[in-house]
């Protein structure tokens, strides 16, 4: 039972699976665990959407050219993260720097974007005590921008402890898990523009 | 400054609160002080509270379960003997709000802080080991996990003290948790607590799922894996799948209580019953997630204790992954009363029906492996027997109630409560307490007492039937749950019986105790030097007991199912001629510091202290930070060490 074990030779296609492997899969895992959370409030939303309680609904209130903006941010921040990935995978750190700075600003005009459209509608009344509709409207909408928040928090974290560690084996795990996180959020917003913004609009 | 905490949120008026409270305080105290007096607390800090070792944990969350079963159990006596008494013109003891309280502290404690905490440790210790792993994936991540669960505990017991709990049910239903119908910090105990031990859960689950799919010892493919590891696999699989919809729910609710959103309110056009579905997407695989680790102790106690190997391997992986998948089909049989009209009924009615074949495929491959088998009537084997007869009742009845118009007549009626205390005693808690006996040996180096044991056994099985019989002819006669006072004292004598039959639980619960103890005293003439007591099949016994930090010297090679009993019956394995430096994560407080943030944070939310929640959120997060910032020491053995170690071991014992 040990004697390949005992000459220091594992089987090449069996045992335990390197750290990188392990690590990337664990984090995919939690990605799933986040996606199921978000489609609980997505369910949420597509049972509430049309008790607005005789308050303004999507159509009053969604533009649809703020939402292709803030798409947009947020498409090119996950394709600069890409870009910077390959870059620290390289050890070109200053284009690595250059490419997470590009992403915490596209991510930042998001954000940006988003709290300024949360303040207009409370401004108009319409906040999220108003009807069921926009409460599940802000849950939704809101959980993403927090998710956004805490990667932002999270990649001035990375990028400080790459300039501090360099780009070692376990600083790369970690922004592989970013990396990972801030391209997951993407396929939440696909979902959310889809679902509450082009079929709240009509 | 202190949000709606004032000193009226100790309940001194009220004599039983009181004294509960304060016995659990003397208690606590008392505790800590001998620990100070003893100076046990750099031991407990080294050892146990900063201990990434999947073992600790895994014994760390049995013990929290048993010690939350006592406070479970104790509402549960309160509840029998208030409904014994409180017949026709008699009030009993307890008024309606304490009442309420007690039976939803029952069941959130008994659910999430006894049940999971009791599998979730289980799991934990035993997995590692039969995969032929040196730890879990993320070891840090584990004590984070437990000590957020342990967090949730104290935030439902410390209710007991300040303020109070929730009167709303184990699972809160709107509109009556909702701010306008419980206005007090009950609700918020119960959401506040949940949330967090359900954050730690899912963290448990993710990792479970991660070692189970990618730190197998070479060779063993998943059709080699014991069936413990399968249905832990099935199980974490669900938790993952199952807690964030658990998460987004009570946020949901949160967000209604304290930012006046409409979720699920009567008003602003909110709707209460997509809490329900809601809850019971999660709530009907969370069922699954405790039964299916108890089948896989049972599947290993009654291979084990018969001699043989598993019956139908196959057909039990099988089964255990079609029940993994319906598990999410069927949440609606537990309002079938909705109305969602009768072709919703009828199809969730006909997939709760089918659920249950797989799990009849699982009785009859356990009957097949006990069919002639030299049987060993060891104490896990008890309960393994008795959990057949005992849950075949349980999974009857619950098919009964299937059938949606049986279940217009029962539902919310004792026959309910006696239907599911049927299969969560006689699956979970009979399979946490096979395994509990099975498995301990290996985690202390000794065995438990058999005679306390067998004692034990029967007291739970004879009391389950008395205590839970007379409730299902209760449901049937028309009596409700949760009825503080009835008028029909028609009702009264099964009640007394069903509280005999508490006392007959408790005698039960107290012969644990004394095994225990009385093993504990006499663990010198119980010492297990071979590290395989019961003959077994799997890896966990192919190593000391207690295993090592490191598990395993050398990671096995396996090469079949049950490839340690093959190994056993070739003549074990001669020694490795040399052993390699093994490298284990070291101690880390991340998990108990984060947690003591958590439970700031969570407390302060609950009496609205808004700045103290900030701080607490705050220091938490930082507490992550700072770890994740510090790179993290190792444990060193070099391979001298390892191999002295190991020729120590063989000098006493066998082994492998």
């Amino acid at each position: 039972m040990n004697a390949r074990a005992a000459v220091g030779m594992p089987r090449p296609d069996s045992g335990p699976a390197p750290t990188r492997v392990v690590v990337a899969y664990g984090f995919w895992i939690f990605l799933l665990s986040d996606i199921i959370m978000f489609s609980a409030l997505f369910a949420a939303y597509a049972v509430l959407y049309r008790q607005t309680a005789g308050g303004p609904s999507g159509h009053d209130l969604f533009d649809l050219r703020h939402v292709a903006i803030e798409t947009m941010s947020l498409l090119f921040s996950s394709y600069a993260c890409g870009l910077g990935l390959l870059a620290v995978e390289r050890r070109r750190l200053s284009a690595f720097y250059f490419y997470f700075a590009l992403t915490f600003a596209l991510g930042a005009t998001f954000l940006g974007l988003e709290l300024g459209e949360f303040s207009t509608m409370l401004a108009h009344g319409a906040g999220p005590s108003r009807s069921a509709f926009l409460s599940a409207f802000f849950s939704l909408v809101g959980l993403h921008g927090l998710h956004v928040s805490a990667g932002l928090l999270w990649l001035v974290f990375m990028v400080a402890q790459t300039a501090y560690r360099g780009p070692r084996d376990f600083v790369r795990r970690r922004l592989l898990c970013f990396s990972l996180f801030w391209h997951a959020l993407d396929i939440i917003w696909v979902a959310l523009m889809s679902m509450v913004y082009l079929m709240g609009a009509r | 400054m202190f949000g709606k905490l004032t000193w009226d949120a100790i309940p001194l008026d009220q004599p039983i609160p009181m004294a509960a409270s304060l016995f659990m305080t003397v208690a606590i105290f008392s505790l800590l002080g001998l620990a100070t007096w003893k100076g046990w607390w750099p031991y407990l800090w080294r050892e146990w509270l900063t201990s990434v070792d999947h073992k600790r944990i895994g014994v760390m969350y049995v013990l929290l379960a048993l010690v939350l079963l006592l406070r479970g159990f104790i509402d549960a006596l309160m509840m029998r003997s208030q409904q014994a008494v409180a017949a026709g013109a008699a009030q009993g003891y307890l008024p309606p709000e304490h009442f309420d309280q007690i039976f939803s502290a029952h069941g959130t404690i008994m659910i999430f802080f006894m049940a999971m905490p009791l599998m979730v440790g289980l799991m934990n210790f035993v997995v590692p080991l039969q995969l032929g792993a040196r730890d879990v994936a993320f070891p840090v991540l584990n004590a984070i996990s437990l000590w957020l669960t342990a967090t949730g505990a104290l935030l439902v017991n410390m209710s007991l003290v300040i303020g109070n709990f929730a009167r709303t049910g184990w699972l809160g239903y709107p509109p009556l948790s909702e701010l306008q119908f419980s206005p007090d910090v009950g609700v918020d105990y119960y959401l506040w607590a949940l949330q967090i031990s359900g954050i730690g859960t899912l963290l448990a689950g993710i990792n479970m799922v991660t070692t189970i799919l990618k730190m197998r010892a070479p060779g063993m493919s998943y059709m080699r894996m014991p069936v413990f590891c399968w249905t832990a696999l099935c199980s974490n699989m669900l938790i993952v799948a199952a807690f964030p919809i658990l998460t987004a729910t009570f946020g949901m609710l949160l967000l209604d209580r304290y930012a006046g959103m409409h979720f699920f309110t009567n008003d602003g056009g909110g709707n209460a019953m997509l809490y329900f579905n809601l809850i019971w997407a999660w709530g009907h695989p969370e069922v699954y997630i405790l039964i299916l680790p108890a089948f896989g102790v049972f599947s290993e106690v009654i291979a084990t204790f018969s001699g043989k190997a598993l019956f139908g391997y196959r057909s039990m992986v099988g089964a255990t992954l079609a029940i993994c998948v319906l598990s999410f089909t069927v949440w609606l049989h537990h309002f079938f009363t909705m109305g969602a009209g009768a072709d919703v009924n009828a199809f969730f009615g006909i997939m709760s029906m089918i659920i249950a074949v797989p799990t009849g495929v699982k009785v009859f491959n356990w009957l097949f492996t006990l069919y002639r088998g030299r049987i060993r009537y060891e104490v896990p084997t008890l309960w393994a027997i008795g959990f057949m007869v005992t849950f075949v009742i349980g999974g009857l009845t619950g098919v009964l109630m299937a059938v949606p118009p049986a279940d217009f007549v029962l539902h919310n009626s004792l026959f309910l409560v006696a239907h599911f205390h049927n299969v969560i005693i006689g699956g979970v808690l009979f399979g946490g307490m096979a395994g509990y006996n099975y498995w301990f040996p290996k985690a202390f180096g000794f065995t438990l007492d058999k005679r306390l044991g067998v004692l034990s056994f029967w007291c739970w099985l004879v009391g389950f039937y008395v205590a839970f019989m007379p409730l299902y002819v209760l449901g049937l006669l028309g009596m409700t749950r949760r009825m503080q006072h009835y008028a029909d004292t028609s009702w009264q004598p099964y009640l007394i019986v069903a509280e005999i039959g508490a006392f007959i639980i408790l005698a039960g619960i107290l012969a644990t105790i004394a095994q225990l103890v009385v093993s504990i005293r006499s663990r010198a003439s119980r010492r297990d030097r071979t590290g395989d007591p019961w003959n077994a099949r799997t890896l966990e016994w192919s190593t000391a007991s207690p295993p090592p930090t490191y598990n395993f010297a050398v990671l096995p090679e396996v090469d079949r199912l049950d490839a340690f009993w093959a190994a056993k019956h070739q003549g074990g394995t001669a020694p490795p001629k040399r052993y390699d430096a093994i490298e284990v994560p070291g101690n880390s407080a991340n998990g108990f510091i984060t947690a003591f943030f958590a439970v700031i944070t969570g407390f302060a939310m609950i009496w609205h202290i808004w700045w103290l929640a900030i701080v607490g959120l705050v220091c938490a997060a930082v507490t992550l930070a700072a770890f994740g910032w510090m790179v993290r020491a190792d444990t060193h053995f070099s391979g001298k060490q390892v191999a002295a170690m190991e020729r120590a071991r063989r000098a006493t014992g066998a082994g492998s």
